[in-house]
Protein backbone atom coordinates (compact mmCIF):
# COMPACT_ATOMS: atom_id res chain seq x y z
CA UNK A 1 0.00 0.00 0.00
CA UNK A 2 1.26 3.51 -1.10
CA UNK A 3 2.03 6.03 1.77
CA UNK A 4 -1.00 8.70 2.22
CA UNK A 5 0.29 12.53 0.56
CA UNK A 6 -0.08 13.40 3.86
CA UNK A 7 2.45 12.33 6.29
CA UNK A 8 0.76 12.88 9.48
CA UNK A 9 -2.17 10.81 7.95
CA UNK A 10 0.24 7.93 8.14
CA UNK A 11 1.72 8.84 10.96
CA UNK A 12 -1.20 9.03 13.29
CA UNK A 13 -2.58 5.24 11.41
CA UNK A 14 1.00 4.07 12.78
CA UNK A 15 0.84 5.32 16.26
CA UNK A 16 -3.11 4.12 16.71
CA UNK A 17 -1.35 0.87 15.28
CA UNK A 18 0.94 0.81 17.46
CA UNK A 19 -0.86 1.58 20.82
CA UNK A 20 -3.25 -1.35 19.72
CA UNK A 21 -0.34 -3.57 20.17
CA UNK A 22 0.82 -1.88 22.83
CA UNK A 23 -2.56 -2.79 24.44
CA UNK A 24 -2.43 -6.13 23.55
CA UNK A 25 0.97 -7.01 24.19
CA UNK A 26 -0.51 -5.67 28.23
CA UNK A 27 -3.78 -7.77 27.87
CA UNK A 28 -1.98 -10.61 27.00
CA UNK A 29 0.71 -10.63 29.96
CA UNK A 30 -2.43 -9.95 32.22
CA UNK A 31 -4.62 -13.35 30.71
CA UNK A 32 -0.70 -15.62 31.03
CA UNK A 33 -0.34 -13.71 34.27
CA UNK A 34 -4.04 -15.31 35.60
CA UNK A 35 -3.52 -18.30 33.92
CA UNK A 36 -0.13 -18.45 35.72
CA UNK A 37 -1.62 -17.67 39.09
CA UNK A 38 -4.20 -20.19 39.15
CA UNK A 39 -1.92 -23.01 37.69
CA UNK A 40 0.90 -22.36 40.65
CA UNK A 41 -0.52 -20.40 43.02
CA UNK A 42 1.52 -17.71 42.81
CA UNK A 43 -0.90 -15.00 44.24
CA UNK A 44 1.43 -11.74 43.25
CA UNK A 45 0.53 -12.70 40.04
CA UNK A 46 -2.90 -12.43 40.82
CA UNK A 47 -2.75 -8.83 41.57
CA UNK A 48 -0.35 -7.40 39.26
CA UNK A 49 -3.18 -8.72 37.01
CA UNK A 50 -5.76 -7.02 38.93
CA UNK A 51 -3.48 -3.60 38.88
CA UNK A 52 -2.76 -3.32 35.21
CA UNK A 53 -6.55 -3.23 34.64
CA UNK A 54 -6.78 0.58 34.80
CA UNK A 55 -3.90 0.61 32.19
CA UNK A 56 -5.42 -1.34 29.97
CA UNK A 57 -8.59 0.37 30.74
CA UNK A 58 -6.84 4.13 29.95
CA UNK A 59 -5.54 2.65 26.17
CA UNK A 60 -9.34 1.80 25.15
CA UNK A 61 -10.50 4.90 26.72
CA UNK A 62 -7.17 7.18 24.76
CA UNK A 63 -7.66 4.79 21.48
CA UNK A 64 -11.32 5.22 20.59
CA UNK A 65 -10.32 9.42 21.30
CA UNK A 66 -7.71 8.94 18.96
CA UNK A 67 -9.94 7.04 16.14
CA UNK A 68 -13.07 9.48 16.48
CA UNK A 69 -9.87 12.60 16.06
CA UNK A 70 -8.70 10.72 13.21
CA UNK A 71 -11.92 10.67 11.78
CA UNK A 72 -13.08 14.11 12.44
CA UNK A 73 -9.83 15.10 10.62
CA UNK A 74 -9.07 13.06 7.51
CA UNK A 75 -12.35 11.43 6.83
CA UNK A 76 -11.40 8.18 6.01
CA UNK A 77 -12.16 5.95 3.32
CA UNK A 78 -11.60 2.04 2.08
CA UNK A 79 -9.33 0.81 3.76
CA UNK A 80 -8.30 3.57 6.22
CA UNK A 81 -11.55 3.43 7.39
CA UNK A 82 -11.79 -0.29 8.13
CA UNK A 83 -8.72 -0.04 9.96
CA UNK A 84 -10.50 2.84 12.09
CA UNK A 85 -13.65 0.66 12.49
CA UNK A 86 -11.35 -2.54 13.23
CA UNK A 87 -9.05 -0.86 15.66
CA UNK A 88 -12.13 0.57 17.95
CA UNK A 89 -14.13 -2.77 17.80
CA UNK A 90 -10.15 -4.62 18.38
CA UNK A 91 -9.74 -2.24 21.64
CA UNK A 92 -13.30 -3.47 23.15
CA UNK A 93 -12.63 -6.97 22.76
CA UNK A 94 -8.67 -6.12 24.13
CA UNK A 95 -10.82 -4.77 27.43
CA UNK A 96 -12.85 -7.42 27.54
CA UNK A 97 -10.21 -9.70 27.56
CA UNK A 98 -8.53 -8.00 30.51
CA UNK A 99 -11.80 -8.42 32.18
CA UNK A 100 -11.90 -12.14 31.90
CA UNK A 101 -8.38 -12.27 32.93
CA UNK A 102 -9.39 -10.24 36.07
CA UNK A 103 -11.85 -12.80 36.81
CA UNK A 104 -9.70 -15.49 36.21
CA UNK A 105 -6.87 -14.06 38.73
CA UNK A 106 -9.84 -13.24 41.36
CA UNK A 107 -11.24 -16.99 41.46
CA UNK A 108 -7.19 -18.09 41.48
CA UNK A 109 -6.90 -16.03 44.41
CA UNK A 110 -10.35 -17.67 45.85
CA UNK A 111 -9.41 -21.39 45.09
CA UNK A 112 -5.88 -20.79 46.13
CA UNK A 113 -7.05 -19.24 49.76
CA UNK A 114 -9.12 -21.86 49.97
CA UNK A 115 -6.55 -24.90 49.63
CA UNK A 116 -7.03 -27.01 46.37
CA UNK A 117 -7.67 -30.61 47.15
CA UNK A 118 -5.56 -31.55 43.87
CA UNK A 119 -4.39 -28.89 41.10
CA UNK A 120 -3.13 -32.09 39.78
CA UNK A 121 -6.76 -32.56 38.55
CA UNK A 122 -7.31 -29.34 36.29
CA UNK A 123 -4.20 -29.80 34.32
CA UNK A 124 -6.69 -29.79 31.21
CA UNK A 125 -7.74 -26.38 31.86
CA UNK A 126 -4.41 -25.07 32.27
CA UNK A 127 -4.09 -26.60 29.04
CA UNK A 128 -6.84 -24.85 27.44
CA UNK A 129 -5.79 -21.63 28.73
CA UNK A 130 -2.45 -21.58 27.43
CA UNK A 131 -4.13 -22.59 23.95
CA UNK A 132 -6.11 -19.60 24.36
CA UNK A 133 -3.23 -17.28 25.60
CA UNK A 134 -1.63 -18.76 22.68
CA UNK A 135 -4.44 -17.80 20.13
CA UNK A 136 -4.32 -14.31 21.65
CA UNK A 137 -0.51 -13.89 20.68
CA UNK A 138 -1.34 -15.05 17.08
CA UNK A 139 -4.38 -13.11 16.70
CA UNK A 140 -2.36 -9.42 17.59
CA UNK A 141 0.72 -10.89 15.02
CA UNK A 142 -2.11 -11.58 12.44
CA UNK A 143 -3.29 -7.97 13.12
CA UNK A 144 0.11 -6.29 13.21
CA UNK A 145 0.76 -7.74 10.04
CA UNK A 146 -2.04 -7.90 8.58
CA UNK A 147 -2.23 -11.54 7.41
CA UNK A 148 -5.30 -12.90 6.65
CA UNK A 149 -4.09 -15.98 5.93
CA UNK A 150 -3.13 -16.44 9.37
CA UNK A 151 -6.36 -14.73 10.69
CA UNK A 152 -8.48 -17.56 8.50
CA UNK A 153 -6.40 -20.31 10.01
CA UNK A 154 -7.02 -18.52 13.89
CA UNK A 155 -10.64 -18.12 13.54
CA UNK A 156 -10.79 -22.39 13.22
CA UNK A 157 -8.79 -22.98 16.39
CA UNK A 158 -11.20 -21.44 18.52
CA UNK A 159 -13.38 -24.33 18.01
CA UNK A 160 -10.81 -26.17 19.48
CA UNK A 161 -11.26 -23.97 22.58
CA UNK A 162 -14.91 -24.38 22.33
CA UNK A 163 -14.79 -28.35 22.41
CA UNK A 164 -11.96 -28.46 25.41
CA UNK A 165 -14.71 -26.02 27.76
CA UNK A 166 -16.98 -28.29 27.23
CA UNK A 167 -14.79 -31.36 28.05
CA UNK A 168 -13.81 -29.83 31.45
CA UNK A 169 -17.30 -29.35 32.01
CA UNK A 170 -17.97 -32.42 31.94
CA UNK A 171 -15.17 -33.35 34.05
CA UNK A 172 -15.91 -31.18 36.72
CA UNK A 173 -19.79 -32.59 37.01
CA UNK A 174 -17.97 -35.99 36.99
CA UNK A 175 -15.71 -34.53 40.30
CA UNK A 176 -18.38 -32.72 41.82
CA UNK A 177 -20.86 -35.84 41.23
CA UNK A 178 -17.86 -38.13 43.04
CA UNK A 179 -17.19 -35.95 46.05
CA UNK A 180 -19.06 -32.93 46.72
CA UNK A 181 -16.49 -31.23 48.89
CA UNK A 182 -14.92 -30.22 45.37
CA UNK A 183 -18.12 -28.53 44.86
CA UNK A 184 -16.98 -24.97 45.87
CA UNK A 185 -13.52 -25.26 43.79
CA UNK A 186 -15.44 -26.64 40.64
CA UNK A 187 -17.49 -24.29 40.39
CA UNK A 188 -14.97 -21.54 40.84
CA UNK A 189 -13.27 -23.55 37.80
CA UNK A 190 -16.04 -23.58 35.63
CA UNK A 191 -16.09 -19.55 36.21
CA UNK A 192 -12.54 -19.61 35.24
CA UNK A 193 -12.95 -22.36 32.35
CA UNK A 194 -15.93 -19.78 30.87
CA UNK A 195 -13.32 -16.99 30.94
CA UNK A 196 -10.87 -18.74 29.19
CA UNK A 197 -13.40 -19.77 26.13
CA UNK A 198 -14.59 -15.90 26.36
CA UNK A 199 -11.08 -15.16 25.48
CA UNK A 200 -10.90 -17.24 22.72
CA UNK A 201 -13.99 -15.93 21.44
CA UNK A 202 -12.43 -12.82 21.76
CA UNK A 203 -9.42 -13.13 19.75
CA UNK A 204 -11.21 -15.17 16.73
CA UNK A 205 -13.19 -11.22 16.79
CA UNK A 206 -9.98 -9.53 16.15
CA UNK A 207 -9.25 -12.21 13.48
CA UNK A 208 -12.30 -10.99 11.81
CA UNK A 209 -11.50 -7.50 12.06
CA UNK A 210 -7.91 -8.13 9.67
CA UNK A 211 -10.06 -10.21 7.45
CA UNK A 212 -11.99 -6.89 7.28
CA UNK A 213 -9.69 -4.67 7.10
CA UNK A 214 -7.81 -6.41 4.93
CA UNK A 215 -10.28 -8.04 2.50
CA UNK A 216 -13.48 -5.81 3.13
CA UNK A 217 -15.50 -8.48 3.58
CA UNK A 218 -17.88 -8.67 7.45
CA UNK A 219 -17.19 -12.62 8.43
CA UNK A 220 -19.04 -12.45 11.69
CA UNK A 221 -21.80 -14.52 12.29
CA UNK A 222 -21.41 -16.03 8.82
CA UNK A 223 -20.44 -19.81 8.34
CA UNK A 224 -17.84 -18.52 5.55
CA UNK A 225 -16.01 -21.49 4.06
CA UNK A 226 -12.34 -19.92 4.25
CA UNK A 227 -11.09 -20.84 0.69
CA UNK A 228 -13.85 -19.00 -0.37
CA UNK A 229 -11.80 -15.97 0.86
CA UNK A 230 -9.17 -15.28 -1.36
CA UNK A 231 -5.76 -13.79 -0.11
CA UNK A 232 -5.42 -10.34 -0.99
CA UNK A 233 -3.58 -9.58 -4.76
CA UNK A 234 -2.78 -5.92 -3.84
CA UNK B 1 -6.66 -0.12 -20.87
CA UNK B 2 -10.44 -0.16 -21.10
CA UNK B 3 -11.88 -1.20 -17.69
CA UNK B 4 -14.99 -4.01 -17.59
CA UNK B 5 -17.30 -2.71 -15.07
CA UNK B 6 -20.13 -4.07 -13.59
CA UNK B 7 -22.40 -2.22 -14.78
CA UNK B 8 -24.80 -0.21 -12.20
CA UNK B 9 -27.22 0.04 -14.17
CA UNK B 10 -28.22 -3.50 -13.55
CA UNK B 11 -29.08 -2.96 -10.76
CA UNK B 12 -32.06 -0.60 -11.09
CA UNK B 13 -34.96 -1.44 -13.42
CA UNK B 14 -34.03 1.31 -16.37
CA UNK B 15 -30.94 3.09 -17.91
CA UNK B 16 -31.27 6.33 -18.64
CA UNK B 17 -28.03 7.34 -20.26
CA UNK B 18 -25.87 4.74 -22.10
CA UNK B 19 -22.67 5.47 -23.52
CA UNK B 20 -20.93 3.30 -25.99
CA UNK B 21 -17.51 3.36 -26.80
CA UNK B 22 -17.19 6.87 -26.77
CA UNK B 23 -13.72 9.04 -27.36
CA UNK B 24 -13.51 12.42 -27.24
CA UNK B 25 -10.82 14.83 -28.71
CA UNK B 26 -9.33 18.34 -27.87
CA UNK B 27 -8.00 19.07 -31.15
CA UNK B 28 -4.78 16.50 -31.19
CA UNK B 29 -5.21 15.43 -27.27
CA UNK B 30 -7.40 12.54 -26.64
CA UNK B 31 -9.21 12.86 -23.52
CA UNK B 32 -12.16 10.36 -23.41
CA UNK B 33 -11.17 6.87 -23.93
CA UNK B 34 -13.23 4.17 -24.60
CA UNK B 35 -16.09 4.97 -22.03
CA UNK B 36 -18.89 2.73 -22.14
CA UNK B 37 -20.92 2.95 -19.02
CA UNK B 38 -25.27 2.90 -18.34
CA UNK B 39 -26.10 5.59 -15.96
CA UNK B 40 -29.32 4.48 -14.43
CA UNK B 41 -32.53 6.57 -14.28
CA UNK B 42 -33.88 8.51 -11.24
CA UNK B 43 -30.62 8.05 -9.45
CA UNK B 44 -27.64 10.15 -8.69
CA UNK B 45 -24.10 9.51 -10.54
CA UNK B 46 -21.03 11.03 -9.09
CA UNK B 47 -18.03 11.56 -11.27
CA UNK B 48 -15.12 12.12 -9.28
CA UNK B 49 -11.26 11.81 -10.28
CA UNK B 50 -8.45 14.31 -10.11
CA UNK B 51 -7.65 17.51 -12.52
CA UNK B 52 -7.75 16.75 -16.19
CA UNK B 53 -9.31 13.04 -15.76
CA UNK B 54 -11.96 13.72 -17.91
CA UNK B 55 -14.66 14.11 -15.38
CA UNK B 56 -16.14 17.42 -16.80
CA UNK B 57 -15.63 16.24 -20.48
CA UNK B 58 -17.88 13.42 -19.83
CA UNK B 59 -20.50 15.40 -18.45
CA UNK B 60 -20.49 17.63 -20.82
CA UNK B 61 -20.94 15.25 -24.07
CA UNK B 62 -24.14 14.54 -22.26
CA UNK B 63 -25.98 17.82 -23.70
CA UNK B 64 -23.26 18.58 -25.94
CA UNK B 65 -22.24 21.50 -24.63
CA UNK B 66 -18.92 20.88 -25.85
CA UNK B 67 -20.07 21.71 -29.39
CA UNK B 68 -20.25 25.88 -28.36
CA UNK B 69 -15.94 25.24 -28.52
CA UNK B 70 -13.81 24.47 -32.08
CA UNK B 71 -12.12 21.26 -32.32
CA UNK B 72 -13.67 19.61 -30.16
CA UNK B 73 -15.10 16.25 -31.20
CA UNK B 74 -16.47 13.27 -29.87
CA UNK B 75 -16.82 10.14 -31.54
CA UNK B 76 -18.97 7.25 -30.41
CA UNK B 77 -22.52 6.60 -29.21
CA UNK B 78 -24.87 7.93 -26.13
CA UNK B 79 -27.71 7.34 -25.67
CA UNK B 80 -30.30 9.10 -23.62
CA UNK B 81 -33.70 7.21 -23.11
CA UNK B 82 -32.16 4.99 -26.11
CA UNK B 83 -31.80 7.71 -29.02
CA UNK B 84 -28.22 8.68 -29.70
CA UNK B 85 -27.07 12.59 -29.10
CA UNK B 86 -24.46 12.15 -31.14
CA UNK B 87 -25.96 11.88 -33.81
CA UNK B 88 -25.74 14.80 -36.69
CA UNK B 89 -29.69 15.12 -36.83
CA UNK B 90 -30.06 15.78 -33.08
CA UNK B 91 -31.57 18.78 -32.03
CA UNK B 92 -29.34 20.36 -29.74
CA UNK B 93 -32.16 23.08 -28.90
CA UNK B 94 -34.12 19.71 -28.07
CA UNK B 95 -31.43 17.86 -26.61
CA UNK B 96 -30.19 21.03 -23.96
CA UNK B 97 -33.81 21.12 -22.88
CA UNK B 98 -33.85 17.68 -21.84
CA UNK B 99 -30.77 17.65 -20.02
CA UNK B 100 -30.20 21.15 -17.96
CA UNK B 101 -27.21 22.00 -16.56
CA UNK B 102 -25.51 23.78 -13.92
CA UNK B 103 -22.67 25.00 -13.63
CA UNK B 104 -19.50 25.54 -10.88
CA UNK B 105 -20.43 29.81 -10.51
CA UNK B 106 -23.94 30.25 -10.55
CA UNK B 107 -24.50 31.67 -13.88
CA UNK B 108 -27.70 33.83 -13.42
CA UNK B 109 -28.63 35.92 -16.34
CA UNK B 110 -28.79 39.72 -15.91
CA UNK B 111 -32.38 39.71 -15.38
CA UNK B 112 -35.22 39.41 -12.84
CA UNK B 113 -35.36 36.21 -11.05
CA UNK B 114 -39.06 35.60 -12.43
CA UNK B 115 -37.35 35.86 -15.96
CA UNK B 116 -34.22 33.88 -15.23
CA UNK B 117 -37.17 30.79 -15.01
CA UNK B 118 -39.47 32.39 -17.64
CA UNK B 119 -36.65 32.81 -20.45
CA UNK B 120 -35.60 28.90 -20.77
CA UNK B 121 -39.54 28.10 -20.59
CA UNK B 122 -40.64 30.93 -23.36
CA UNK B 123 -37.77 29.15 -26.13
CA UNK B 124 -39.46 25.98 -25.41
CA UNK B 125 -43.37 26.52 -24.69
CA UNK B 126 -46.34 29.32 -24.79
CA UNK B 127 -47.55 29.45 -21.44
CA UNK B 128 -50.33 31.57 -20.65
CA UNK B 129 -49.42 34.27 -18.12
CA UNK B 130 -51.27 32.71 -15.20
CA UNK B 131 -49.36 29.10 -16.19
CA UNK B 132 -45.93 30.17 -16.89
CA UNK B 133 -46.32 32.42 -12.93
CA UNK B 134 -47.04 28.49 -12.19
CA UNK B 135 -44.31 27.25 -13.26
CA UNK B 136 -42.16 29.81 -11.99
CA UNK B 137 -43.62 29.18 -8.64
CA UNK B 138 -43.13 25.48 -9.26
CA UNK B 139 -39.25 25.96 -10.39
CA UNK B 140 -38.48 27.56 -7.34
CA UNK B 141 -40.24 25.67 -5.13
CA UNK B 142 -38.48 22.59 -6.23
CA UNK B 143 -35.08 24.08 -5.88
CA UNK B 144 -35.79 25.14 -2.26
CA UNK B 145 -35.60 29.05 -2.99
CA UNK B 146 -39.27 29.89 -2.94
CA UNK B 147 -39.44 31.28 0.38
CA UNK B 148 -36.67 33.31 0.00
CA UNK B 149 -37.36 34.92 -3.41
CA UNK B 150 -40.82 35.54 -3.32
CA UNK B 151 -41.70 38.76 -2.08
CA UNK B 152 -38.89 40.53 -4.88
CA UNK B 153 -39.31 38.11 -8.18
CA UNK B 154 -38.97 41.14 -10.04
CA UNK B 155 -35.33 42.19 -8.90
CA UNK B 156 -32.16 41.50 -10.74
CA UNK B 157 -31.06 37.56 -10.06
CA UNK B 158 -27.76 38.93 -9.87
CA UNK B 159 -28.65 40.80 -6.42
CA UNK B 160 -28.78 37.19 -4.57
CA UNK B 161 -26.41 35.49 -2.27
CA UNK B 162 -24.01 32.95 -4.48
CA UNK B 163 -26.03 29.65 -2.80
CA UNK B 164 -29.35 31.90 -3.88
CA UNK B 165 -27.95 32.39 -7.42
CA UNK B 166 -26.99 28.88 -7.26
CA UNK B 167 -30.47 27.16 -6.56
CA UNK B 168 -31.50 29.77 -8.87
CA UNK B 169 -29.93 28.30 -11.67
CA UNK B 170 -31.03 24.86 -10.56
CA UNK B 171 -34.22 26.32 -10.36
CA UNK B 172 -33.82 27.73 -14.17
CA UNK B 173 -32.22 23.84 -15.15
CA UNK B 174 -35.71 22.15 -14.26
CA UNK B 175 -37.89 24.95 -15.19
CA UNK B 176 -38.15 23.47 -18.78
CA UNK B 177 -38.61 19.86 -17.00
CA UNK B 178 -35.81 18.16 -18.17
CA UNK B 179 -34.79 14.60 -17.87
CA UNK B 180 -31.45 14.52 -17.06
CA UNK B 181 -29.70 17.74 -14.48
CA UNK B 182 -25.99 17.87 -15.39
CA UNK B 183 -24.24 19.70 -12.10
CA UNK B 184 -20.80 20.25 -12.82
CA UNK B 185 -19.33 20.96 -9.28
CA UNK B 186 -22.32 23.01 -8.17
CA UNK B 187 -21.26 23.77 -5.00
CA UNK B 188 -17.32 24.37 -4.81
CA UNK B 189 -17.83 27.70 -4.78
CA UNK B 190 -20.12 28.08 -1.75
CA UNK B 191 -20.06 28.27 2.06
CA UNK B 192 -21.00 25.06 3.84
CA UNK B 193 -24.63 26.28 4.45
CA UNK B 194 -25.09 26.84 1.18
CA UNK B 195 -23.48 23.64 0.34
CA UNK B 196 -25.81 21.68 2.04
CA UNK B 197 -29.03 22.97 0.54
CA UNK B 198 -27.63 22.44 -2.92
CA UNK B 199 -27.09 18.71 -1.45
CA UNK B 200 -30.53 18.45 0.28
CA UNK B 201 -31.67 19.95 -2.79
CA UNK B 202 -29.99 17.25 -4.73
CA UNK B 203 -31.50 14.74 -2.59
CA UNK B 204 -34.92 15.69 -3.20
CA UNK B 205 -34.98 15.90 -7.15
CA UNK B 206 -33.11 12.39 -7.32
CA UNK B 207 -36.68 10.58 -7.41
CA UNK B 208 -37.67 12.80 -10.42
CA UNK B 209 -34.49 13.59 -12.60
CA UNK B 210 -31.34 11.05 -13.30
CA UNK B 211 -28.75 13.66 -11.55
CA UNK B 212 -24.43 13.55 -12.65
CA UNK B 213 -22.51 15.25 -10.83
CA UNK B 214 -19.14 16.25 -11.13
CA UNK B 215 -17.01 16.77 -7.70
CA UNK B 216 -14.06 17.35 -6.41
CA UNK B 217 -15.33 16.93 -3.24
CA UNK B 218 -15.12 12.77 -2.11
CA UNK B 219 -17.49 13.45 0.49
CA UNK B 220 -20.03 15.26 -1.34
CA UNK B 221 -20.24 12.06 -4.05
CA UNK B 222 -19.92 10.30 -1.07
CA UNK B 223 -22.89 11.92 0.60
CA UNK B 224 -25.62 12.53 -2.46
CA UNK B 225 -24.57 10.00 -5.22
CA UNK B 226 -26.00 6.37 -5.67
CA UNK B 227 -23.42 5.59 -8.02
CA UNK B 228 -19.68 6.76 -8.20
CA UNK B 229 -17.53 6.73 -11.20
CA UNK B 230 -13.57 6.80 -10.96
CA UNK B 231 -12.06 8.43 -13.89
CA UNK B 232 -8.22 8.93 -14.18
CA UNK B 233 -6.41 10.10 -17.55
CA UNK B 234 -9.52 10.01 -19.81
CA UNK B 235 -10.38 6.37 -18.98
CA UNK B 236 -12.97 4.89 -16.72
CA UNK B 237 -11.36 3.24 -13.99
CA UNK B 238 -14.58 2.07 -12.05
CA UNK B 239 -18.20 1.75 -11.79
CA UNK B 240 -20.56 1.03 -8.77
CA UNK B 241 -22.61 1.48 -6.21
CA UNK B 242 -21.20 4.31 -3.62
CA UNK B 243 -21.60 2.85 -0.65
CA UNK B 244 -19.16 0.15 -1.99
CA UNK B 245 -16.81 2.51 -3.31
CA UNK B 246 -15.92 4.13 -0.21
CA UNK B 247 -15.53 1.75 1.61
CA UNK B 248 -14.62 -1.66 -0.39
CA UNK B 249 -12.96 -0.36 -3.99
CA UNK B 250 -12.42 -3.10 -6.30
CA UNK B 251 -9.55 -1.59 -7.96
CA UNK B 252 -6.10 -0.57 -6.72
CA UNK B 253 -6.43 2.73 -8.10
CA UNK B 254 -9.53 4.23 -6.80
CA UNK B 255 -8.12 2.79 -3.70
CA UNK B 256 -5.15 5.27 -3.36
CA UNK B 257 -6.98 8.03 -5.10
CA UNK B 258 -10.35 8.01 -1.99
CA UNK B 259 -7.42 7.04 0.33
CA UNK B 260 -5.76 10.14 -0.43
CA UNK B 261 -2.44 8.35 -1.64
CA UNK B 262 -2.58 9.37 -4.68
CA UNK B 263 -0.16 11.04 -5.87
Amino acid sequence: MNDHLSKQFDNELEALRSQVLQMGGLVEAQVRGAIQAFSNGNLSLADQVVETETRVNTFEVDIDTDCSQIIVKRQPAATDLRLIMAVTKTVTDLERIGDEAHKIARMARQIHERGVADSGRFANIRHTGDAAVNMLRQALDAFARLDVQDAMRIITEDRAIDIEFKSVIRQLITYMMEDPRTISTALDIIWIAKAIERIGDHAKNICEYVIYIVKGTDVRHTKVQFPEVQPAKV
Amino acid sequence: MSAVLESPAALTSKTKIKVKDLNFYYGGFHALKHINMEIPEGKVTAFIGPSGCGKSTLLRTFNRIYALYPRQEAKGEILIDGENILAPSQDVNRLRAKVGMVFQKPTPFPMSIFDNIAYGVRLYESLSARTMEERVEWALRKAALWDEVKDKLGQSGMSLSGGQQQRLCIARGIAVKPGVLLLDEPASALDPISTARIEELVHELKNEYTIVIVTHNMQQAARVSDFTAYMYLGELMEFGVTDEIFIKPKRKETEDYITGRFG
